[in-house]
């Protein structure tokens, strides 16, 4: 069973954003809405790029999750960089805090 | 859909006709298929003619044949796609083109200036009469200085510094 | 340096205004994203991975102290304290919100500055000799006609969706550090044999999955023809580019495709129709633009400097950075300084917004108030008197700008990569770093000598990895990076695609790699003056691809 969630970049600041279960779009991807690969995925992506969240975000797509207690990782790399920030500056993006 | 000509919203009397097909009275606008096909018979009618070319068919095609248009109609199938801006130029500027050049297909508010600017002088847009008006109005305002000589008249930057030089040599 | 006339002035605020409408109507939904987006990137915002990313054009990479400092406001004011200087000469900013956007372009027109045509399928911004206007090899400057080509080519309303984007670059030099033989059109100033300068037109060079250098349709273009040579060439390519695959839509393919003989032969017909139109440079509006470069006010000087001379004896770390990055100058007395944005173990170009500070007041006081932007993602202070040079090397020191390695092997050029970008297959700043730190020891970066490691994050090559000494592709292999090496290339007059080596490498593995080739040169070279591309040109790429792969 391969786990997803919706990310996208907010429209207005241009920073990487979660879809979460309440519908809305969260900075941290813990906050992500996780559901299965497939009909359930894609039923939440057709609600992602409605367009209210046209307006909101750019850009919607599905990327694969490892999820392990509470704890949300992005299998591919590339996410990974995404929900955390350059690898070269870690005084930069999500992972300064 | 409104046409939009000489800043005004005007009604199209010219009607789009397939490839097949009879032939009806009054201007009609043909593929450069049916002209092609259809010559003849078409140039036998009463009533105006005009050509539409898709965006890969080179006006090349047609230079003999410019007298008999009215209408010349370029699609633009995509905004991104630019080579009627070239078509459009040619027509004009090098072949002397001087009736009704129109942009059709995706035409948008971003672009209508370039077009009018490389020669089309009637716009097709996908809006009611009053917005698509609108549309032209705004765009036509919003650049009034212009590096490239082209065909629309419009003063060049180097034309426009030509003349003050002219002046201070006189002065 | 160039300076905006008020119709310049006019055309960039006007700009600004457009831009700002288009922003306001994306955030209301007027526009979808996907009309939004040829219109943002046409004005050089790209919406990256953490961000929205702002690349400012800075015409032919040369700039004045003012605009330098604005860079560092906006730095400061509207990102997160710092910049990144392209290997196409321009700078970017990494953090801007989409928002601030219209107001940072505002900021940026008060110093003559603007983010015009810095992406998009469109002509982009023309680049150029870095040492422009200073070297001593120079046949003309060249960047009276880039600015030439700069005004002809903004906004211009026929060629803004082109089949893709559009690059040229200029050299005035007959020693090529533009890398003219890779842009989709280079022009080359040269003598004919009556003794007049005009261009030689290259055409269909560039990179990316299908590496080509330019060829040459016209050998010799009278000055005055330039606009309308090419607006020819951009007709005849705006009419038969390929648009059906955005791989094959360059102009190269389609030099390729039907040959540059037939395609020089649809120039010059098209040529023919527009040569005496109002596209004819008048000799008056040549002379008015290049007066904007005319050469400052040298001082005269002695061609021996007796202070430069003790410093130089007196402190060997001065010594070093003389030899390393400080050029010759035209002007007696005078040499070209270049800046490195390449500390050890840094990131390849970029700068903070205090060292922009730093770099303006520089200018300042040592180079009539003048910056150049490199392609390789350096700094250069043109024209700085020998006897200043100490003191501006204190300064430079004092802030982290004095790494003497310009030319050598930890002067790396590198793209973004996967840290910001969101075309990126891999990450090459962490390589780059990896690299410049196994290399760091000075005596043994001399040893080597000059060198180009080029690493791209993509088959965009950003980097022009095809064209380094040593080029670096990194790719996504599933999941993994890899990086494959070429061997080989070089952009300048003799611009030649470097070959694939063999299998890509990991992450683990691509440094030792680097180290072996250049083990491999140390132990094959004939004396200390053969450089690494002479050695490769001179044995070959078996001993290196035997040192890399074994002898297979």
């Amino acid at each position: 069973m391969t786990k997803q969630v919706i990310t996208a970049n907010r429209l207005d600041d241009g920073l990487a954003v979660f879809f979460d279960t309440h519908a809305n779009w969260s900075a941290s991807i813990t906050e992500a809405a996780v559901v299965e690969k497939g009909e359930e995925a894609d039923t939440l992506l057709a609600t992602a790029s409605n367009a209210d969240n046209q307006l909101i975000v750019v850009g919607p797509y599905l990327i694969d999750v490892d999820q392990q207690g509470g704890k949300i990782t992005p299998v591919r790399y590339r996410e990974q960089i995404r929900t955390l920030g350059p690898s070269v500056r870690p005084d930069l993006g999500y992972q300064a805090k | 859909m409104a046409l939009v000509k000489n800043n005004l919203v005007v009604k199209d009397s010219w009607v789009k006709v397939d490839d097949e097909g009879d032939l009806p009275a009054g201007d009609i606008l043909v593929s450069l298929t049916r002209w092609t096909e259809d010559r003849d018979a078409l140039l036998a009618r009463k009533g105006q003619v005009g050509v539409c070319l898709k965006s890969d068919e080179n006006p090349e095609q047609i230079l003999q044949d410019l007298s008999f248009f009215q209408v010349i109609a370029l699609e633009f199938p995509a905004f991104t796609d630019g080579r009627a801006y070239s078509y459009a130029r040619l027509l004009r500027e090098r072949h002397g083109y001087k009736d009704e050049l129109r942009a059709v297909g995706n035409v948008l508010r971003d672009q209508v200036l370039l077009m009018h600017r490389c020669g089309f002088d009637a716009f097709e847009i996908k809006a009611p009469d009053e917005k698509a008006l609108q549309i032209w109005l705004d765009a036509q305002k919003e650049m009034t200085t212009f590096y490239q000589p082209t065909g629309d008249g419009r003063k060049t930057v180097m034309s426009l510094r030509q003349r003050k030089r002219m002046a201070r040599g006189a002065s | 340096m160039y300076k905006y006339d008020d119709y310049d002035q006019q055309l960039v605020d006007e700009r600004i205004e457009q831009f700002r409408d288009q922003v306001n109507r994306r955030l209301s939904g007027e526009l979808s994203e996907e009309e939004f987006r040829p219109l943002r990137l046409m004005n050089g915002v790209y919406l990256q991975l953490h961000a929205y990313m702002l690349r400012v054009a800075i015409p032919y990479g040369t700039m004045n102290s003012a605009q330098m400092r604005q860079f560092a406001y906006i730095a400061r004011n509207y990102d997160k304290g710092y910049g990144h200087f392209t290997t196409r000469q321009n700078i970017q900013f990494n953090w801007p919100k989409l928002v601030d956007l219209p107001d940072i372009l505002t900021e940026l027109s008060k110093v003559q500055m603007h983010a015009i045509q810095t992406s998009g399928n469109c002509i982009r911004n023309t680049t150029t000799d870095q040492y422009a206007g200073a070297s001593f090899d120079e046949l003309e400057d060249p960047r009276p006609w880039c600015e030439i080509i700069r005004q002809w080519s903004t906004m211009h309303p026929e060629f803004t969706y082109l089949p893709r984007k559009f690059k040229m670059a200029v050299t005035g030099a007959p020693n090529d550090r533009a890398a003219v033989a890779i842009h989709d059109i280079g022009l080359r100033i040269r003598r004919d044999e009556q003794g007049e300068l005009g261009f030689e037109v290259m055409v269909g060079g560039g990179l990316g999955r299908t590496p080509m250098i330019g060829k040459t349709i016209c050998e010799f273009l009278p000055k005055e023809d330039l606009l309308s040579y090419l607006e020819a060439i951009l007709r005849v390519y705006n009419q038969f580019g390929r648009r059906d695959n955005k791989y094959k839509a360059r102009i190269k393919i389609l030099v390729h495709e039907i040959g540059a003989e037939k395609f020089a032969e649809l120039v010059e017909k098209e040529w023919e129709e527009i040569r005496d139109s109002a596209l004819h440079l008048p000799a008056e509006e040549i002379e008015e633009i290049s007066a904007h470069f005319t050469p400052p006010p040298f001082d005269v000087l002695p061609a021996l400097s007796s202070s430069f001379s003790e410093k130089v004896g007196q402190d060997e770390k001065f010594a070093y950075w003389v030899q390393n990055n400080v050029r010759e100058h035209k002007q007696q007395g005078y040499a070209i300084v270049n800046i490195s944005l390449k500390p050890i173990g840094g990131i390849p170009g970029d700068i903070s917004h205090a060292q922009m500070d730093v770099v303006a007041d520089l200018a300042d006081q040592f180079s009539f108030g003048e910056i150049r932007s490199t392609h390789e993602q350096n700094l250069v202070l043109a024209h700085v008197k020998r006897d200043d040079l100490y003191a501006v090397w204190l300064k430079l020191d004092e802030y982290g700008l004095a790494t003497p390695n310009s030319g050598l092997i930890t002067d790396l050029i590198a793209c973004p990569g996967l840290d910001y970008c969101a075309l990126a297959n891999s990450r090459s700043i962490p390589l780059a770093q990896r690299i410049s730190e196994r290399f760091g020891e000075l005596d043994r970066q001399h040893e080597i000598g000059k060198v180009q490691v080029k690493i791209s994050g993509c088959i965009n090559a950003c980097t022009h990895h095809h064209v380094g000494h040593i080029g670096i592709l990194g790719v996504d292999k599933k999941g993994q990076e890899f990086y494959q090496i070429t061997l080989g290339g070089r952009a300048d007059e003799n611009a030649k695609i470097g070959k694939i080596v063999g299998a890509g490498l990991s992450t683990d593995e691509v440094v030792d790699a680097v180290e072996t080739l250049i083990n491999t040169y140390l132990g094959l070279r004939e004396s200390k003056e053969e450089t690494f591309l002479d050695a490769f040109n001179r044995v070959g790429e078996t001993p290196f691809k035997e040192a890399l792969y074994g002898a297979r």
